[in-house]
């Protein structure tokens, strides 16, 4: 009886610490936001190129983290990107004319939307769309652009 | 000649494919047997104390030890490109999605599996199995299907504490020894891991592994030749066959989870 | 007290047969008393003969809650009967079209030379492989014919003897002798110590009652299984080798013990052996089997007696007869002179 009895607690004990390791990889290894998804509110806003923009990648302003993309969509009519972002519910005072970058984190990271706050008195709501877009930087591109203004110089 | 390596080929094939039918109708057999599992629910903690309690020392230190050359060999690596601040990433990341899983379920089958299949050739040997079927308890449900269920619950929890313990023996080394930034550490390391992407998918294939793991182990210990050479044969094979078995389907879960 | 009502309300009350060696206690039993009123035989400490026994058995009335093993009653005069068995282990022919009848209440031994496919006549009498062709019939139930449940049913009124004891090794031998009450009834926690206690007196082990399995001699592990055998009070017991690898004293320890558990509790028994003395000396009929069929059968005298060439060399085991001593082999002298192997 009293073996039985310690085999429970022992088993007790081994799940206990099972269960708080996985908090433990849950709440601070990784980036479990528990109510992330669903709060908050939907802004959209078009790019004539995302870039490489990933779904849950975060939306900034003034480099904090204010929201996260919720989807990368594509509009066969214009040909631009859609992206739907998703601003946690306490920030409600982002201006109507509002700048929306797609920025690279580093030469070589992640990109994300930064935002830089216009000067308008009207806010966006739920469903806002932000018209003031610039678009993500291709490194390709630039250094394109770069060698032929060098050549163009030199030449 | 040629016709009877023709035939010994064929003869390998189908004895091949018997032994993979034997084991699946084993497995429907014990997975069946759950509701003995749900009367007798004592029978299941003695097992998740064989394989879960009695791993824990083995899977814990490994854990740390991987955790911490991880740290080393990543800090060594980053520092190439100046990116010792993404050590904490790197680690976790390595850790939650395959390193933790794998290992834990080779630790696992080494420590484990072996003795259960041990145990079961034995009991197949000394005609115990045979005399609880005599004493109308089916050994299938009544040996089989908690140490099923055992290992499938434990390999999990497993899992979590050896990527648990890893992330700390890599923060030791990273930002203890090598002196990594401690606040970059962990904010890199919340901003990259995912919880969906990376920490639900390292749980479901330690899941995975849980049953090939105890699956193959009670097999072999119960298709097992009767006899001391049979049944440490068979323990052999045990560890052997889910070793690859575990590598060859974690290639398939991570295509199918991290390739598109 | 569920199993007992159940699965022996046919048979009579276990008359406790004096001891014939003064050594052993007398077998307990499961009944209750009112059980043993409605039996009515009160003859409990009566001698009582095997042919007495069947008599009394076929007197029993078969009363209203018992009546779904009413075939069993007016069967009680064989209660295993093997008709055309023939069993093939891939193309080895193991049975032949074998026909056996044990009765019920006596101790019937089957004797035969190792591999003559002794213990695999008594896995196919449990069910526990199926033959070839030819049926089985066990208390008028025919083995192949049930389903899971209903051989576990019929398994419960059997209890087998292993050769190696097969006692279950993480348990004690309380737990051991306990666990096929556990498993089939409820009896509350102090009826079952007082039963097992009882059944570990039978064999002479009470005292042994915390020990492992791995701290008991091979004759005492023997003598826990038999125990664990008759818990639940089976009609059939099935002894597998019960003599092989044993010292004199446990072997006649072992004997006795057969001989008593079957005719005080009114079991039936059947008895796999290849050691011919020991078995005959307490056999009421024996069978000797030989290349998958029966060569002979009868009582131990008319074993003894009987004058064929294969019989003779088993029973006196002579070394060349029948039965060569050589493996089939070419000449030898042709097989010396092939010089390569």
């Amino acid at each position: 009886m009293d073996k039985r009895h310690q085999i429970e607690v022992m088993v007790g004990a081994f799940m206990a610490v099972g269960i708080l390791a996985l908090f433990f990889l849950a709440m601070s290894v990784s980036n479990l936001n528990l109510n992330a998804s669903t709060e908050g509110y939907r802004l959209t806003a078009r790019f004539s190129n995302a870039g490489s923009l990933k779904v849950r990648a975060p939306v900034t302003m003034a480099g904090v983290r204010i929201g996260r993309v919720e989807a990368v969509g594509f509009d066969k009519a214009t040909y631009e990107a859609i992206v739907t972002l998703r601003i946690d519910a306490g920030i409600d005072t982002i201006p109507d004319d509002t700048f929306a970058n797609i920025f690279t984190a580093g030469l070589l990271g992640e990109q994300y939307v930064g935002l830089e706050p216009g000067g308008s008195q009207d806010y966006l709501h739920d469903g806002g769309q932000i018209t003031n877009t610039q678009s993500a930087l291709i490194l390709e591109q630039m250094i394109g652009q770069f060698l032929f203004k060098k050549a163009g110089e030199s030449g | 000649m040629r016709l009877n390596a023709l035939a010994r080929l064929g003869c390998t094939g189908l004895d091949a494919l018997e032994r993979l039918g034997r084991a699946h109708l084993l497995f429907v057999r014990s997975v069946l047997g759950i509701g003995e599992i749900l009367r007798r629910p004592r029978l299941l903690w003695a097992q998740i104390f064989n394989v879960g309690v009695l791993s824990l020392l083995i899977v814990g230190i490994s854990g740390l030890f991987v955790g911490m050359v991880l740290g080393l060999q990543g800090y060594y690596v980053l520092a190439q490109f100046g990116a010792e601040q993404s050590l904490g990433v790197m680690v976790a990341t390595s850790l939650v999605r395959e390193l933790g899983p794998v290992v834990t379920a080779l630790l696992v089958a080494g420590r484990a599996g072996s003795s259960l299949t041990a145990e079961i050739g034995l009991m197949k040997a000394t005609e115990q199995l045979s005399a609880l079927e005599m004493m109308a308890v089916d050994p299938v449900r009544r040996i089989l299907t908690p140490r099923l269920f055992g290992g499938i619950l434990a390999m999990p929890l497993l899992a979590a504490i050896f990527s648990a313990v890893g992330v700390l023996g890599g923060y030791f080394v990273g930002v203890g020894l090598l002196g990594v930034d401690d606040g970059a550490f962990w904010s890199q390391m919340q901003a990259k891991v995912d919880f969906e992407e990376d920490i639900l998918n390292g749980l479901i294939k330690s899941l995975a592994f849980g049953v090939i793991v105890t699956w193959v182990a009670l097999f072999q210990g119960y298709d097992s030749v009767p006899t001391a050479a049979g049944v440490s044969s068979a323990t052999t094979r045990s560890v052997v066959h889910a070793a690859l078995i575990v590598l060859g389907v974690d290639f398939v879960l991570t295509a199918l989870m991290f390739g598109g | 007290m569920q199993m007992a009502g159940n699965v022996h309300a046919w048979r009579l009350d276990a008359p406790l047969s004096p001891p014939q060696n003064g050594q052993l206690s007398p077998l307990p039993s499961n009944r209750t008393p009112e059980r043993r009123n409605h039996d009515g035989t009160g003859r409990m400490d009566g001698e009582i003969t095997p042919t007495l026994l069947q008599n009394t058995q076929s007197d029993v009335p078969v009363s209203g809650s018992h009546t779904s093993h009413a075939e069993i009653v007016t069967d009680a005069e064989v209660l295993v009967c093997v008709r055309g068995l023939t069993f093939r282990r891939g193309s080895h022919l193991i049975f032949d079209d074998l026909n056996l009848d044990i009765r019920s209440g006596s101790v019937t031994a089957i004797l035969g030379q190792s591999g003559s496919g002794k213990t695999t006549l008594l896995k196919l009498i449990t069910g526990q492989l199926r033959p070839d062709a030819g049926t089985i019939t066990v208390a008028g139930e025919d083995v192949q014919q049930l389903d899971k449940a209903g051989l576990f049913r019929l398994r419960r009124r059997m209890g087998m003897l292993f050769q190696s004891g097969a006692l279950l090794t993480d348990l004690t031998v309380f737990e051991n002798v306990a666990y096929p009450l556990r498993e089939h009834t409820d009896l509350s926690p102090s009826m079952l110590r007082k039963l097992v206690l009882l059944k570990l007196e039978a064999v002479g082990l009470r005292g042994a009652r915390d020990l492992l399995p791995h701290e008991l001699s091979g004759g005492m592990a023997r003598r826990v299984a038999l125990a664990r055998a008759i818990a639940l009070d089976p009609l059939l017991l099935l002894y597998d080798e019960p003599f092989t690898g044993q010292d004199p004293i446990s072997m006649g320890m072992l004997m006795t013990l057969i001989r008593q558990l079957n005719d005080a509790a009114g079991l039936t028994s059947i008895l796999v052996s290849h050691d011919v003395q020991e078995t005959a000396s307490i056999a009421d009929l024996l069978y000797v089997i030989s290349e998958g069929r029966i060569i002979a059968h009868g009582t131990p005298a008319e074993i003894a007696a009987d004058p064929s060439e294969e019989v003779r060399q088993f029973m006196d085991g002579l070394p060349d007869g029948p039965m060569h001593f050589h493996y089939p082999a070419p000449a030898l002298q042709d097989d010396l002179l092939r010089g390569t192997a």
